[in-house]
């Protein structure tokens, strides 16, 4: 924990109220995002209790599955699933604009420039909390590999139609989250945490309803009590008032109340099952019916209030204005959910069970890339970052005292202006160290000459002085500017281009060898419950 | 002098490096790696191999990890054998390697790697091999440093090579990312993960070796380093008790960092335990206690005696270092030895220490004043590198209470299946140092 956010902690606590830790945002925010409030089966791993999902604060589509047990009541949730998540996902793929790309040119192996499309816009998922991302991973996991009747007819239990489609787009999801910076999959406590500053842990900060209450407590109550109450406060019935988030569910509401009416459920059924006419089969087909809807009310009920939240969480996000970068990794966000439409229409198999050497490291290098440039980002978008940069010695805010002009050496003289600042930070600045300012949008690099006293340091321009011998028009910072230095650098280089998958080489094992089509996983006997 | 045991370290050292060398000329594996320990000639080795490769008539890529590594090198390659032409493949920067490489004639020097094509040795860093493309590759290559450098930058430039000799130190620093990785814990081919451990998962057959002789420790620090940081894989110092000698011509003004440096003097350690306290990372009174020690060193008049001239050699600035954790205890410590008014002594992070050498070495602990004991801390590789940079002396600089904190500390790592579990842990190889470390105790309250 940097010691800026340490200190606003200590300023939430002594004032009990969370405190700004950013003042733009930093992710973007889709006018029109998917928000998806998942719930499971406790003691079952990816089975699917039920979820609130769609893109209408007021009327969320509720999906349920009555008895998580039962393999076609879950695949029946998962087409479901499907039906709202898939149309959502195409409302974006077909609205595309021209764009170029650089590729390597097949037959000349030169780079040279291709119009592509570009979708002019990306869909976002936005769920709870960490832990539901890690469940839109597990469900793409359990779906891609599924095969639906039509593409083999034997499979035991065939996946209703894009089922397996779903399968993928939430498995490109859960990877793309991986990408520092990234908003096509977004969790609402990573969201608010990054914008604000609590009273507490960064593990309780995982809590939505603690989380919000430190951020917005209800009027005459402070962020500390409020958030207790979110984490503690019961009902009569021994109900949490704040549902856990989820996906997992509260062992009191799992005991009581759950457990309990799946009994009802699975009795009505047996009883339907068992009838003997008509007439009774009515009957029972209502007591069946009532014992669905309880279990409905029940889910509705827990999930309800953290769709609110997230939507609340939302609102106030969309109170801080978009950073000044933001837009430039949307786009990128773009360029991705671009990347695998175009995949999933040139028909290419899901995405492998595991990485191969290469694309593992290009993911590596991609995110290492990425992390640094948000880094960077952040903190030149938000002066509030930048202070905590400047905390931590690795930025300086200045004002020029003095500029002296001065060549280099070479053969054709090029400006190189040493320039006297004067700062009140303290950075760590080591002989030779390069430092970035913002120049227009662009960096300009300065290298650190030396300390003429305690807090005046000298600096050398190196760059973005035009090709002549004097230096362009403004190009020279001049006495009483005032700019912040960063040691950090503003923009990334491209990492060097790896080997093709087919071309790995011995230390790695070699190629992969030819994709088979993945099986899905085989029955187990807990499958079969 | 040399101590009467039936251990010769230099017939030792030679019967490794001729079975190594035999393997990379002769072999008929495309791997052989080297598993060196602190000092024990990887540089020399790494040359040797050059000049024999290069009389063989084979053309040959090396790969070290920095450009202070590969401008080391061709030093040392020029020095060995000036005639000897050699590439040396630059980065497009500015200042892009040390100048010093002007002044040798048969170095070329180009950021085009077709420029050299045709020169027998051609050295760079894997960052700028990685750019390399190449129709035909190199019959032969040398990784330096291989256990720091990362999978995924072997793969990078593991195709412009037929074969190649893997030289490294397994118990200093491993490579490290800035994202996580948890996703590839487990692959054979983890691009987090160190090449050698790549490498060897791939093709368990290759050849090792090891070299068994530490040149740079001192007869009092190797015991403890093999023992604590390499338990499997011993090695000994080349040197006796008695070769090395360090003497003050000032005395003891009776202070705690005087005393802590006649203790290292003597015994080749030295403790100087602060009141045990939590604190920041840049604790102010250990880092004036680092700086002090510093200045003290220089002020006393220090002289080394070693294998290396029968004549002292007096203990100057630039055989001294600082070594800490984090970057910002560093630039605590230059900043308090610049007050101090002392110039020219190295303060670096152990990970930009890896491969340095000097006299003596004054170490802030990296547990020292935390409340907490995480994974980076008590990386074993962060201990060894600062406890194995010295050829005389070595101070530490310590709040006390570390070895309760270890203790009450639990390990919070999640446990990731299918990777290989390091020895020793850190936890243990803390244990054994600090326990070492406390026969040379000297507590001093500032």
């Amino acid at each position: 924990m940097s010691l800026i956010t340490t200190l606003a902690r200590l300023e939430a606590v002594s004032t009990g109220v969370a405190q700004p830790a950013a003042t733009v945002r930093h992710r973007h925010l889709s006018g029109q995002p998917l928000v998806f409030v998942p719930l499971t089966t406790s003691g079952e791993a990816g089975a699917p209790l039920g979820a609130l999902v769609g893109t209408d604060r007021d009327a969320p589509r509720l999906l349920v599955v009555p008895q998580p047990r039962d393999r076609d009541l879950r695949f029946a949730f998962l087409a479901e699933l499907a039906d709202v998540v898939l149309p959502y996902l195409d409302s974006y793929a077909g609205s595309v604009e021209a764009a170029e790309r650089t590729e390597t040119d097949p037959e000349t192996g030169k780079r040279v420039k291709v119009e592509v499309e570009l979708c002019a816009d990306a869909p976002q998922l936005i769920v709870p909390g960490r832990a539901g991302i890690e469940y839109v991973r597990l469900l793409g996991r359990s779906m891609r590999f599924r095969r639906t009747a039509e593409q083999d007819p034997e499979a035991p239990y065939p996946a209703p139609p894009r089922v397996p489609l779903l399968g993928r787009w939430l498995t490109h999801f859960g990877e793309r989250a991986r990408v520092p910076g990234s908003s096509l999959l977004l969790a609402m406590t990573d969201l608010l945490s990054r914008h604000w500053a609590t009273g507490q842990s960064g593990i309780e900060d995982q809590h939505l309803g603690a989380l919000l209450a430190w951020i917005d407590p209800p009027r005459g109550s402070t962020g500390a009590a409020a958030a207790r109450t979110a984490e503690l406060a019961r009902d009569t019935d021994g109900q949490l008032v704040c549902p856990p988030a989820g996906p997992a569910t509260d062992p009191a509401f799992d005991n009581k109340l759950l457990a309990p009416a799946f009994e009802r459920y699975d009795r009505a059924r047996t009883a339907l099952a068992g009838a003997e006419d008509g007439l009774q089969a009515d009957t029972r087909l209502g007591i069946l019916t009532a014992a669905e809807r309880e279990i409905r009310d029940l889910v509705a009920s827990r999930t309800r209030p953290t769709w609110d939240a997230v939507w609340r969480g939302l609102d106030l996000l969309h109170r801080l204005p978009e950073g000044a970068r933001v837009e430039e990794r949307w786009t990128r966000d773009r360029w991705s959910f671009t990347g695998h439409r175009d995949r999933v229409l040139a028909g290419e198999p899901p995405q492998p069970r595991r990485d191969d050497a290469v694309t593992a490291a290009n993911k590596l290098a991609t995110r290492e890339r990425e992390q640094a440039r948000l880094d960077a980002q952040e903190a030149l978008d938000d002066p509030l970052v930048m202070a905590g940069r400047r905390l931590s010695g690795e930025a300086f805010a200045g004002e020029v005292l003095d500029v002296v002009m001065a060549y280099g050496e070479g053969k054709r003289p090029s400006p190189r202006p040493l320039v006297t600042v004067r700062t009140e930070d303290r950075p760590q600045l080591a002989e030779g160290a390069k430092t970035y300012r913002s120049l227009g949008g662009k960096p300009q690099s300065m290298e650190f000459v030396g300390q003429e006293a305690a807090g005046v340091v000298v600096l050398r321009v190196l760059d973005k002085m035009g090709r002549g011998k004097e230096p362009e028009p403004g190009s020279v910072p001049e006495k009483g500017d005032r700019f912040t230095l960063t040691l950090f650098e503003h923009e990334q280089r491209g990492g060097a281009k790896l080997p093709d998958p087919e071309a790995t080489p011995w230390t790695h094992g070699g190629p992969p060898g030819e994709g088979v089509p993945e099986p899905a996983d085989a029955m187990t006997q807990e499958d079969v419950l | 002098m040399t101590t009467t045991t039936a251990f010769d370290p230099g017939a030792e050292a030679a019967r490794a490096t001729s079975a190594i060398l035999h393997d990379t000329l002769h072999g008929t594996d495309r791997g052989v790696v080297v598993d060196s320990p602190p000092g024990a000639g990887k540089s020399t080795l790494v040359v040797r191999a050059a000049l024999e490769l290069a009389d063989a008539g084979r053309p040959l890529m090396v790969v070290a990890q920095t450009n202070a590594q590969v401008d080391d090198l061709v030093l040392r390659l020029a020095e060995k054998n000036p005639e000897l032409p050699v590439g040396r493949l630059h980065s497009s920067d500015s200042d892009p390697y040390d100048k010093a490489l002007d002044d040798l004639p048969n170095v070329r020097k180009s950021a085009k790697a077709a420029d050299l094509r045709g020169t027998p040795v051609v050295l760079s860093t894997a960052a700028k091999w990685a750019h390399v493309t190449v129709d035909e590759p190199w019959r032969h290559a040398i990784v330096d440093e291989a256990y720091q450098m990362r999978s995924d930058s072997l793969l990078a430039v593991a195709g412009l090579f037929e074969r190649a000799l893997f030289v490294g130190d397994p118990g200093q620093l491993d490579p490290f990312a800035i994202v996580g990785s948890e996703q590839w814990a487990g692959l054979s081919y983890d691009p987090s993960g160190s090449a050698v451990s790549t490498l060897l998962a791939h093709n368990p057959g290759l050849p090792q070796h090891r070299l068994p002789v530490s040149w740079r420790l001192p007869a009092s620090a190797a015991p403890l380093v093999s023992g604590a940081f390499y338990p499997y894989t011993p090695f000994r110092s080349g040197t006796g008790h008695g070769d090395r000698r360090l003497s003050f011509a000032v005395p003891a003004d009776g202070s705690g960092p005087d005393r802590v440096i006649d203790e290292a003097a003597e015994s080749g350690w030295g403790l100087l335990e602060l009141p045990a306290r939590h604190t920041p990372r840049t604790d102010p009174e250990a880092v004036r206690a680092v700086a002090t020690v510093v200045r003290r060193l220089l002020d006393r008049g220090g002289a080394a005696v070693s294998e290396r001239s029968p004549d002292p050699t007096p203990l100057t600035a630039d055989r001294v270092a600082v070594g800490t954790a984090h970057r910002d205890q560093a630039a605590a410590v230059r900043a308090a030895l610049a007050e101090l008014g002392v110039s020219g002594v190295t303060v670096d992070t152990a990970n930009r220490l890896q491969g340095r050498e000097y006299d003596v070495t004054v170490v802030l602990h990296p547990l020292s004043g935390r409340p907490d004991a995480t994974a980076f801390h008590l990386e074993t590789g962060r201990l060894c590198v600062l406890a194995s940079r010295h050829r005389h002396a070595c101070v530490v600089v310590c709040r006390a209470g570390v070895t309760d904190l270890l203790d009450a500390y639990p390990s919070t790592e999640p446990v990731q299946l299918g990777t290989l579990v390091k020895f020793p842990d850190g936890w243990e190889a803390n244990h054994t140092v600090l326990a070492h470390l406390a026969e040379h105790r000297v507590p001093w309250r500032p």
